[in-house]
């Protein structure tokens, strides 16, 4: 009974959850953040036993209210949802734990509101990747972009006017999507996925199909922040509370590359979208332009939060290069490097928040070893996720680039394979420049450049807070586990994702 | 040519409007006039879907006992109002954030203006 009904059960207990933050925290706002928490725990425990359930058994579907799909709406476990909603909830959870240490600082009268947006904003998440049907998935994307908009204003003095950019570029992004929905949903008159995909064979060729998904694909790039649709990225990662950054952009552009995925490869036909209609060719052109454009960005900032950022726009790439492959070494690699880029700008994303909390600054140019000294752990996670941004074997980030390399060799597209090598060397630029002024730099005030004896030295260790400092390396870490476990991942999980015609 | 232009007038209309609706948002400088324009660009979005659910000669969705229920084609669809009935609600729950943003932005600057905002971001 409970296994046929888990597919909804993640959106529901999210959205439950949300509503009753503000009732149950009337009295004690501590209240706010333990039941946020909580309900994040149970999330992740619920789609870690999906995805054993799927991986035993095979995919499962839930009806609501009963009614059979093409009328009723129809929630899908299948290899891919199960495993994107369990990255999803992992790194969520992680982030909310961190976010406990944090929540003095940044968001004090707020917290109440604030964690509740947080859950809608998972809900919006999970339902999103879990919906079998089109317009569902309009729904669950309005409720995490609104969320969204709420966790990024609330930040620094410079925030709403980011928030309300990423609000205009995001509406304009949902109603593309909403408007090419239309397109195809007058000429199949359907909206459930699988219905689609068996109708739409007999009408590739039709105008309303191009035209709709066309609409579809840049609505959704916008939100994905595929180059050169990123404009609104940079300043709302910037300047959203570090707990905001932290779970938006491990979770946000992730989602919506996934719905690309989704209504390339699952709705419409893989032979289609590749030759009939250069829709993967194009996203891929787009990727590689975006790895190259952002990577050189990255560089070029002083912020570590705006350099992450800009960062993000280029792993982004690497998740539209894969799809643009559109054969399975590509789409394995694109699903893997979803997986990886969350934990890696999870744990990235912490350690600036850690930075901010400690230092009261996330500047590079004033970084120097004094920090080593100061947030030892934090500075030992930055730089295992920065080995795993640049791809150094065995950490994880090295094998979804392996996967896409080979992709794109599989392809003959040579071009591609160049830019992930070279997007390599980029990363390696700007992580070292942060690794070397904090490992090597002496620090300019001489006061604080003597070595530390060895007890005021653990002293110094201890100041760094177990609950800030604990979820960091959690993720961090985890990142060499992946990597090492990377085969199986691959074998058990995403071997079977590949759609059939692949 | 005349037959596409005024026998598809409904969606000539509503390409004007999605039009105006990416004009307002894009090169208008007051925060509020885009709002404005991202308005008109949704109910463009929903007129768009409520046009493409309608039969000629058909009546509203409710069951008629003198027409019965036998001919579909007797009623115009009713699940794009259905749907366009959520647009809405989502349409005007991201108003409500927009308007609650622009308000934390006029406390901040003390203007909507775009470019004297972006003036004072960068002098504070």
């Amino acid at each position: 009974m409970i296994i046929q009904n888990s597919p909804a059960l993640i959106p529901l207990l999210l959205l439950a959850s949300a509503i009753s933050i503000p009732l149950l925290a009337i009295r004690k706002t501590g209240i706010a953040y333990v039941t946020a928490a909580a309900a994040a725990f149970c999330a992740m425990a619920i789609s870690a036993f999906n995805t054993y359930r799927v991986w035993e058994s095979g995919p499962i579907t839930y009806h609501f209210g009963g009614w059979i799909p093409p009328i009723g709406i129809e929630y899908v476990l299948d290899p891919l949802s199960a495993f994107v909603t369990l990255v999803v909830n992992v790194v969520a959870f992680v982030v909310l734990c961190h976010a406990g240490g944090l929540k003095d600082r940044e968001i004090t009268e707020k917290a109440t509101p604030y964690y509740s947006l947080v859950l809608l904003l998972l809900c919006g998440a999970n339902g999103m990747i879990l919906t079998g049907d089109l317009f569902n998935l309009y729904v669950f994307l309005e409720i995490f972009s609104l969320a969204g908009y709420g966790l990024i204003g609330i930040g620094e003095k410079q925030a709403p006017v980011a928030s309300f950019r990423y609000l205009i570029m995001g509406t304009i992004g949902a109603s593309f999507y909403l408007l090419g929905l239309g397109f195809v949903y007058i000429v199949t008159g359907t909206l459930n996925m699988a219905d689609m995909k068996t109708m739409l064979p007999l009408l590739y060729g039709n105008p309303a199909v191009t035209a709709g998904l066309t609409l579809i694909v840049i609505g959704m790039g916008i939100k994905m922040a595929l180059f050169p649709l990123h404009g609104w990225l940079p300043d709302a990662y910037t300047y959203a509370p570090s707990t905001s950054t932290a779970l938006i952009a491990p979770i946000g552009t992730k989602v919506a590359a996934y719905v690309i995925l989704r209504v390339l490869f699952f709705v419409f036909d893989v032979k289609f979208v590749d030759q009939t209609l250069p829709v993967t060719d194009l996203i891929g052109w787009l990727a590689a332009g975006g790895i190259l454009f952002g990577s050189v960005m990255a560089i070029a900032q002083r912020e570590m939060k705006r350099m992450l950022a800009y960062s993000s726009v280029a792993q982004i790439g690497y998740i539209g290069l894969g799809i643009g492959l559109a054969n399975p070494l590509g789409l394995i690699g694109a699903v893997l490097h979803i997986l990886n880029h969350a934990f890696m700008k999870g744990a990235l994303f912490l350690v600036a928040a850690n930075l901010r909390k400690n230092a009261g600054h996330s500047d590079i140019s004033k970084l120097d070893a004094t920090y080593r000294n100061r947030l030892p752990w934090s500075m030992a996670a930055f730089t295992l996720a920065a080995l795993s941004m640049i791809g150094l074997p065995p950490t994880a980030g090295f094998f979804s680039k392996w996967y896409l390399a080979l992709g794109s060799i599989d392809k003959g597209n040579w071009v591609f394979l160049v830019v992930i090598l070279l997007s390599s060397l980029l990363n390696a630029v700007y992580f070292f420049r942060v690794l070397e002024k904090v490992y090597l730099l002496p620090p300019t005030d001489p006061e604080a450049g003597k070595a530390l004896p060895k007890l005021a030295r653990r002293r110094a260790v201890g100041q760094e807070e177990y609950s800030l400092m604990i979820p960091t390396v959690v993720l961090s870490f985890s990142l060499l586990l992946l990597g090492l476990w990377n085969a199986n991942i691959v074998k058990g999980i995403l071997q079977r994702i590949i759609p059939p015609g692949m | 040519m005349t037959d596409i232009l005024l026998g598809h007038y409904a969606y000539w209309g509503i390409i004007a409007l999605l039009v105006i609706g990416l004009y307002g948002m894009m090169f208008k400088n007051n925060l509020a006039k885009k709002l404005i324009g991202m308005t008109i660009f949704q109910v463009a979005i929903i007129m768009f879907y409520v046009a493409s659910a309608v039969k000629w000669g058909a009546t509203v969705p409710i069951l008629d006992p003198a027409i019965g229920a036998a001919d579909a084609a007797k009623y115009i669809s009713p699940l794009q109002h259905c749907l366009m009935l959520t647009a809405i609600v989502v349409g005007v729950a991201t108003i409500g954030v927009a308007f609650s943003l622009v308000i934390a932005i006029h406390r901040r600057y003390k203007t909507l203006d775009e470019s004297t905002l972006l003036e004072r971001m960068k002098t504070s």
